[in-house]
């Protein structure tokens, strides 16, 4: 057996928009999931032309709702034998393109597919379609366990998408990813077999292919059931905002905090245009003057909760806090989360337009970076407020610009590349939860040597030779194969001679 | 360098011992079969495969390259002794919550990830596959790759770091991880249940496993109908001793007599020996869950097992018999001989992966990645 020359080897991918033979497609996609379960009308497939990151859109030429595993088998297996490719989508709620149709295959949409299966306390287990929302899981399993990963679009987000992108959340700190959550998967590959990875048991033997699985955004196949494990809910869960003067102070305190041992359930920071915005949305009398807020939430045995709380309360006032609220009810904590998750659609009521972005840092380099931001939003002229989940050193600038203005739109894309590089320079990721989709293909590149790529690729050879599985998503194929469908765009760090496709 | 063992008797093939990742990455593509070692603990896993034309050691590979205390994050070449990283991470206060036995202080880092073992504080923090944040492994194709990060939190490329977890060195070589720390544990208090009966310890198990008390390990030892069983639960924080008095009480409601041991290191140390086969025995790592634990006990001549996982190892005598036996009675929970004699290992099926679609596809990956079958060659399930 020889070595497969995987640097070159190109993913190939027999149809071209042209010859995709659309009708007979159609057919074979009628006959498994019914006539009104496949859509071919321009009107109806427009729905489905971007997910959570509108600025891409294609309208795919088919698009499938099965409605069960049994009918996702089918149609993968009917693309398998026609060689279509195709994409899977859950609730469409992905920030990075993940599930951007494509122009020459199938959109498989999950929707659907929203049974809870089993819910099983005694085993700490929850087994779900992949269509099953985020929030519809925590409620499965309410009031006496949780599910930990809470992303801020837990009320729409779906399981599978979840799954594909491995989600976070405000709690990963204490509680760990989607990755650390998924027990058993169930997978359509894409050459229509199915394979079940893991199960309710931990370590089955074998590869942990589920490992692997999980945040590989549906490029190694499609998850048509999914095992969860399921935690006790905390016996007390304490919150507080503490205000600061300035980011760099808040993240002092962040570093005092994690140097005295406490493991908060979450650290989340917003600085001042943050807070500026959410307070338009959520209300929460918050200081107009504060340059940054600090929410902390410690939980745990009520003992131990209460214990620590003093100390948590002391700390940031030890580092300057400019004032401390503590939440006294249920109901002020909701607010301050409000505060929180309101960020991202609150930016719209402070700039026509804005990127979000997702970079990743040690946390030591917090104060560093910020001001590295702070700095590049001068230069560009342009405002960046910055939300962020400050445990895990994970950054979600928002650079708001106005996209009437000529240019400003380019603009604020090259400086939201710009955030990217520094984070990579301070030894971060160019991803922490979005992933990498279509968006951050480019970018690959450049926290990644060729040999890595092609032991990525290795991976994706063994599950889709013939690279029908979302293809041109998450891992950049070679050379000129790193492209997006849809119009080219000069990125960015390519325009500033800092990247080149390959 | 530790020598192998269980090689029946066989002439112990030459050893390399490469300082760098490229020079790992040099061995595994000149030529031949390799098989990787680090402390040499445990080298009776797996079956016994094809004999390796050269040992590779990482005795050269011994560097901690970063311990970076205000993140929790530390980058440890393959070849540390999983000892000698805890002492340099206890000097800031803090731990890699990885307590697997150790044998003696041999064990090292990149042979506890290729073989996914752990200790009781997996009950908390999880396994190798929870707690790695980034890997540099040597490939048979002669190249040295990277995947993930160095920080907490990243989800660009393939996780291959949790794919190599377990693997047993049959994909490539691990050179490097990046891992995840947590602050040292302050002082802990082991409450200890003994019964007779595996219901009635299981039953109480279940009431620990759901209690949303933070322990940091429950463990369950069983010896046998006649001398019974133990039920171990590691409490810690500022108020252990608030916790313990509930988890108490928690017993006394299942009808378990309890008692508190503050001076635990030894306890725990036992449960971890206990994961090892007794001398000339095996041992099996049973994947239940927490609902098939007294069934698992009443199969088990001597066993210690997370029962909030449902993991049980069980011990063995080193008899075909004594494991097919087991395996129809835990059926269809997954059951891996882990050390047991050359002898037994290569009569027996050690992984239990049946003909399938699940197989094919490891089939593929290992095919992908080392098509020559280079690394560690029919050592693992469906003769990988």
């Amino acid at each position: 057996m020889g070595q497969v020359d995987i640097t070159h080897a190109e993913l190939p991918v027999a149809v071209t928009p042209d010859t995709l033979p659309v009708d007979e497609l159609a057919a074979r996609l009628r006959a498994i999931c019914g006539p009104e379960h496949v859509l071919t009308h321009p009107h109806d497939l427009r729905t489905y032309q971007s997910d959570g990151l509108l600025h891409y859109h294609v309208v795919p030429p088919v698009a499938v709702l099965p409605g069960c595993a049994e009918e996702v088998r089918g149609v993968v297996a009917a693309c398998h034998e026609l060689r279509i490719p195709w994409v899977a989508r859950g609730s469409g709620s992905g920030l990075s393109g993940g599930a951007l149709p494509i122009a020459d295959g199938v959109l498989i949409v999950l929707s659907r597919m929203r049974r809870v299966l089993e819910v099983d306390l005694v085993n700490q287990r929850v087994v779900v379609e992949p269509g099953v929302t985020n929030i519809a899981v925590a409620h499965a399993v309410a009031p006496d366990f949780v599910y930990p990963p809470d992303p801020s679009s837990q009320i729409v987000c779906s399981i599978g998408g979840n799954v594909a992108e491995n989600s976070g959340g405000a709690h990963c700190f204490k509680y760990g990813f989607t990755t650390n959550y998924v027990t058993g998967l169930e997978v359509v590959l894409p050459d229509g077999g199915v394979v079940e990875l893991g199960g309710k048991a931990l370590d089955a033997p074998g590869y942990d292919l589920l490992g692997a699985f999980v945040g590989s955004e549906g490029t190694l196949g499609v998850a048509t059931r999914i095992t969860l494990r399921v935690i006790p809910a905390p016996e007390a869960v304490k919150t507080l905002v503490a205000f600061f003067a300035d980011v760099q102070d808040a993240g002092r305190a962040v570093s005092a905090i994690v140097a005295a041992g406490l493991v908060p359930a979450a650290i989340e920071m917003m600085d001042a245009l943050a807070i500026h915005a959410s307070e338009q949305m959520a209300h929460a009398g918050w200081p107009t003057d504060a340059g940054a807020a600090l929410l902390v939430e410690l939980d745990g045995s009520a003992a131990e909760c209460h214990e620590r709380f003093g100390e948590l309360e002391g700390l940031c006032l030890a580092a300057q806090a400019t004032g401390v609220r503590v939440a006294q009810t249920e109901a002020e904590r909701a607010v301050f989360w409000k505060m929180r998750k309101s960020a991202f659609p609150a930016a719209g009521r402070i700039s026509p337009h804005y990127f979000v972005q997702d970079g990743v840092i040690p946390r030591t380099r917090l104060p560093e970076v910020l001001g590295r931001i702070e700095a590049l939003g001068v230069e560009f002229g342009l405002r960046v407020a910055n939300v962020f989940h400050a445990g895990d050193g994970n950054l979600h600038p928002l650079v708001c610009y106005d996209g009437n203005t000529p240019g400003e739109a380019a603009r604020a894309e090259e400086l939201s590349g710009l955030i990217l590089e520094a984070c990579l320079q301070a030894g971060g990721s160019i991803t922490g939860e979005h992933g990498v989709g279509v968006d951050k293909l480019a970018y690959m590149g450049r926290m990644f040597a060729p040999e890595d790529l092609a032991a990525f690729r290795r991976l994706r050879l063994a599950f889709d030779p013939d690279g029908l599985a979302n293809p041109g998503k998450a891992i950049p194929t070679p050379r000129l194969c790193g492209e997006v469908p849809g119009p080219y765009r000069i990125h960015p760090l390519e325009a500033a001679g800092l990247a080149e496709r390959f | 360098m530790a020598t192998p063992s269980g090689s029946g008797g066989a002439l112990a093939p030459p050893t390399v011992s490469p300082a760098t990742p490229a020079e790992v990455a040099e061995q595994l593509a000149g030529g031949g079969r390799v098989r990787p070692v680090g402390g040499g603990t445990k080298l009776a896993w797996g079956a016994p495969g094809i004999a390796p034309d050269r040992e590779l050691s990482t005795a050269g590979l011994d560097r901690i390259v970063a311990h970076n205390d205000g993140d929790l994050t530390a980058v440890l070449e393959a070849g540390v002794p999983i000892a000698r990283a805890q002492a340099a991470f206890a000097l800031h206060g803090q731990r890699l919550t990885l307590d697997p036995p150790d044998g003696g202080g041999a064990a090292t880092i990149g042979g506890i990830l290729a073989t996914g073992d752990s200790g009781p504080l997996r009950h908390r923090f999880g396994g190798p596959r929870d707690l790695i944040l980034g890997v540099r492994i040597a490939l048979p194709d002669g190249t040295v790759a990277r995947a993930g990060s160095d920080v907490i939190k990243n989800v660009a490329g393939y996780d291959l770091a949790k794919l190599m977890c377990g693997g047993l060195g049959t994909l490539g070589v691990i050179c490097e991880a990046t891992v995840r720390l947590h602050p040292v544990a302050e002082a802990t208090i082991t409450v200890q249940a003994h019964a007779h009966d595996p219901g009635s310890l299981c039953a109480a198990a279940r009431r620990l496993a759901r209690h949303p008390l933070e322990l940091e390990s429950l463990d369950l030892r069983w010896d046998g109908p006649e001398d019974g069983g133990l039920l171990l639960a590691r409490a810690v924080g500022r108020t252990v001793e608030r916790s313990v008095r509930s988890l108490r009480d928690v017993l006394a409601a299942a009808g378990l007599e309890s008692d508190q041991i503050e001076d635990d290191d030894e306890l725990w140390a036992q449960q971890r020996d206990r994961q090892r086969a007794a001398p000339g025995g095996a041992v099996v790592r049973v994947s239940g869950l927490p609902a098939d634990l007294e069934r698992i006990l009443r199969a088990a001549p001597s066993a210690v097992g997370r029962p909030a996982l449902g993991l049980v190892w069980v011990r063995l005598q080193p008899d075909p018999g004594a494991l097919a036996e087991l395996r129809r009675a835990v059926h269809p929970a997954a059951c891996v001989l882990l050390d047991a004699p050359e002898q037994l290992r290569a009569e027996v099926d050690v992984w239990g992966v049946g003909p399938g679609t699940e197989l094919d596809l490891l089939r593929r990956v290992k095919q992908s990645f080392d098509p020559a079958g280079v690394c560690n060659a029919g050592r693992y399930a469906g003769g990988i």
